[in-house]
């Protein structure tokens, strides 16, 4: 036996694997990596962006290949300036640059979607420390920044262009139509999105579609939709009591404008939204708050991008008071 | 199924955690084998929670098998008995997986030793007549326990007597006796409750009369059929329940178990007596059950030596302070792609380089890792998901405290409660820009404790 152990003992020596000496755990999900959280991010857009190269053909088509290039490009500028090693791998830019074409008319004009893309990832994300580290949705920090830079081509004329020969572009959006005109664009119209508006936001169908697989896969949090959802439909009651007469129902508010694509796509960001879930439904009812005091009160129909940026401000302070009680605690 | 778990208030699971890989299929159909006699052993003095054990031998003694070689040193500390027969030698120090520096006690193997099947059978097997559980009264049992050195073997190494001395401020009235074995890959419990499981049964009667308790619950995970099986079959007409329990990590942790069959919260910085449980591990079950039927000292304990870098996994019984390398040698030695060794398992065990050092009573394992198993993806920033939120077990915000840690903010740290954190990993498991968050939060740990000795 002694002899059999020396043996042994040598033999284990000579093959002399390394080893290393680490803390635990030791093991880790190795199927969940921030590149597969993007990439399921990505997924969950296939259905707008479907919806969108089929409603506004060659103006999407424009528009995504123009913002998802230069948040590329900007990305890796911005990264080799702060000297981090490139970061394009984890696809944040790609789904910023995405997300910021969607919110955007497909009728923008081109120096549009660059100046966006580059103001998303510059200002929205790179001077904040890059991904991780920005205080506010980079999308809609690009999308603030050109909507007041080039208030004429963004405002709700901006969306139009008569001489198209893509039926949408040439229809107000159905949000501004009522507010000029009072014109009900129908339902059916508002949930399958043959309407006119930003590329992602038109049709309601796409955005459940892909952010209810999103929530599934945990990638979005379902708290944020739901907060969202739940405070325009009762705000939207409210204002419907308040007016019984108005054509422009909740549900109108519902499924029309940037409502859907905001609550699944943007206030979902997880960088600039709360992190525990009693915080996120929080942040999802403020969000859905402010949305309907925007559409009801200010001159500006779409108050997505506004609310969402508010609500971003307010992340840190929500995140402060939503402390989860520890296991055990009084 | 849950019926049973109902029945005490619990809803067989607790809130948050992880599913990691089990990969108990290395080691699990593998019947425990006695580890041949080793030459010498070394015994720490310090393996157990609270203060060292003081020796009351000196170089060259001559002891036997169960000799005392310490004697506690205080109320939360135990005696160490010689797990062989032989002389001892001049005490040295040595460091254990876990980082300490300990004072152990050589004992080098002279004389006869028993070994194979005859220690397995003196150990854990024979018959333990349940029926004559009634001669035992409170005190002789708690002696027993005290006497017999035993600690938990789930790990913790908690001296066991103190949970079972009667406390009539804080009364125990549930023993829950922990076979849940939520660690991947770790094995000893299983095999324990398959191949002793009427000396854990026993050791469950017995640490309940100990400590006065009305109920006694065995607490298995649903992914060990064949254990729930085996203890219902011992257990019956014995007023012993076992309450099946889902499985998830880290269901096997003190705080969590309560929570999942009994509903009740352990206090932050509490004991599980503040909620009037007491909680042991089914293998410190078979000890007590040794401990009080056949007068017998803890002096071998089962070990799984398990992963994909092991040649042979193997469950062993392996006589306490034996080196971990004679373990792997036994089991056929590494792999060439092995990459790490874990005392204990993946989850919260410690990976260690001194195969001289000591198995110890708190050892349940010896898990060895390939690169493949360890292969990490490298740290990025942090995208606030939330993930690691919805996995810590103690419902704390592990990212906020890891990000407290790193600017060495301790206020903030504590505002989010790093205190309770127990480290089980489930966080960093999960995080997906593979960020340390145990390590920075032991580190913060470390300067929180700092700060407070000021
Ligand atoms: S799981 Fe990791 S990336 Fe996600 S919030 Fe926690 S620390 Fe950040
Ligand atoms: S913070 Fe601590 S208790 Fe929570 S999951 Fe991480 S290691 Fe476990």
């Amino acid at each position: 036996m002694t002899e059999n152990a020396n043996t042994m003992a040598s033999e284990s020596q000579n093959a002399a694997p390394v080893i290393h000496v680490s803390p635990s755990p030791h093991l880790s999900n190795q199927a969940l990596t921030t590149q597969r959280i993007m990439f399921d991010v990505v997924i969950g857009l296939v259905p707008v962006v479907l919806m969108a190269l089929y409603v506004f053909r060659l103006y999407a088509v424009k528009q995504l290949a123009i913002c998802v290039i230069s948040c590329l490009l900007a990305e890796a500028l911005f990264t080799k300036m702060r000297g981090r090693a490139l970061s394009l791998k984890d696809g944040s830019a790609l789904v910023t640059g995405i997300i910021l074409a969607l919110s955007l008319p497909g009728t923008a004009p081109w120096y549009v979607g660059l100046i966006a893309s580059v103001v998303a990832i510059g200002i929205g994300k790179a001077i904040f420390g890059g991904v991780g580290m920005n205080l506010f949705n980079p999308a809609m920090v690009g999308r603030a920044f050109v909507m007041i830079a080039f208030a004429s081509v963004l405002a709700a004329g901006g969306y139009q262009d008569a001489g198209s020969t893509v039926d949408a572009v040439t229809q107000a959006t159905p949000l501004d139509s009522f507010k000029q005109t009072g014109a009900v664009t129908p339902l059916f119209a508002l949930f399958f999105g043959l309407t006119n508006g930003s590329l992602g936001e038109t049709s309601a169908l796409a955005c459940l579609l892909g952010g209810i697989y999103l929530c599934i896969r945990r990638t979005a949090s379902w708290e944020i939709p739901a907060g969202v959802i739940l405070s325009v439909v009762v705000l939207g009651g409210i204002a419907n009591l308040a007016n019984p007469d108005t054509g422009w129902t909740v549900l109108h508010h519902l499924l029309g404008g940037s409502l859907l694509f905001g609550a699944f796509f943007i206030a979902t960001d997880p960088v600039s939204s709360p992190m525990t879930p009693k915080g996120k439904f929080i942040f999802g009812i403020g969000v859905g708050a402010l949305i309907m005091l925007l559409r009801i009160f200010s001159g500006y129909p779409e108050g997505v991008m506004f609310a969402v940026l508010l609500m971003n401000a307010l992340t840190p302070l929500i995140n402060r008071w939503t402390i989860p009680r520890p296991l055990g605690a009084q | 199924m849950a019926a049973t778990v109902k029945e005490f208030g619990g809803s067989g699971t607790f809130k948050h955690g992880v599913h990691p890989p089990e990969r108990k299929h290395f080691s699990e159909d593998i019947p425990i084998e006695v580890i041949p006699s080793p030459k010498k052993v070394l015994m720490p003095m310090l393996q157990h929670v609270g203060a060292p054990s003081v020796p009351v031998v000196k170089a060259k003694d001559v002891v036997a098998l169960g000799d005392i070689v310490c004697k506690s040193g205080g109320f939360v500390s135990v005696p160490h008995h010689a797990p062989i027969a032989g002389k001892i030698l001049k005490s040295t120090v040595t460091t254990l997986p876990n980082g300490r520096h300990v004072q152990v006690i050589p004992i080098k193997a002279d004389g006869e030793q028993l070994e194979g099947q005859a220690l397995k059978d003196e150990i854990i097997g024979g018959e333990w007549p349940l029926d004559s559980l009634d001669q035992y009264d409170r005190q002789t049992i708690t002696e027993a326990i005290a006497k017999a050195g035993i600690v938990g073997l789930g790990g913790a190494a908690f001296p066991a007597h103190v949970k079972y001395t009667p406390n009539d401020e804080k009364p125990v009235d549930t023993v829950l006796i922990n076979g849940c074995e939520c660690e991947p890959y770790l094995t000893p419990d299983y095999r324990v409750m398959m191949e002793a499981t009427q000396a854990v049964v026993a050791g469950a009667i017995l640490a309940g009369k100990a400590a006065g308790a009305k109920d006694i619950i065995i607490g298995v995970e649903d992914n060990k059929p064949e254990a729930v099986k085996a203890l219902r079959q011992a257990a019956a007409d014995t007023g012993v329940k076992v309450a099946l329990l889902q499985t998830k990590y880290p269901q096997g942790s003190e705080k969590q178990l309560i929570m999942a069959v009994l509903k009740r919260e352990v206090p932050l910085g509490g004991l599980p007596l503040d909620v009037g449980v007491a909680v042991s591990n089914v293998g410190t079950a078979s000890a007590i059950a040794r401990a009080v039927m056949r007068g017998k000292p803890l002096t071998h304990r089962v070990v799984s030596v398990t992963g994909s870098g092991v040649r042979n996994p193997k469950n062993l019984l392996v006589p306490i302070g034996i080196a971990y390398r004679e373990l792997i040698e036994y089991c056929g030695g590494l792999t060439e792609d092995a990459a790490r060794i874990i005392s204990g398992g993946p989850m919260m065990g410690f990976a260690f380089a001194n195969l001289d050092a000591p198995v110890t009573k708190g050892t349940s394992a010896m898990t060895v890792l390939t690169a493949e198993d360890v292969r990490k993806a490298d740290e990025t920033a942090c995208i606030r998901c939330g993930r690691c939120v919805d996995a810590c077990p103690m419902n704390l915000v592990p990212t906020k405290i890891a990000l407290a840690s790193r600017a060495k903010d301790v206020d903030l740290a504590q505002a989010y409660h790093i205190m309770a954190c127990f480290e089980c990993g489930s966080c960093a498991f999960t995080c997906p820009a593979s960020i340390p968050l145990v390590q920075l939060i032991r580190t913060g740990k470390a300067r929180v404790m700092a700060s407070q000795r000021k």
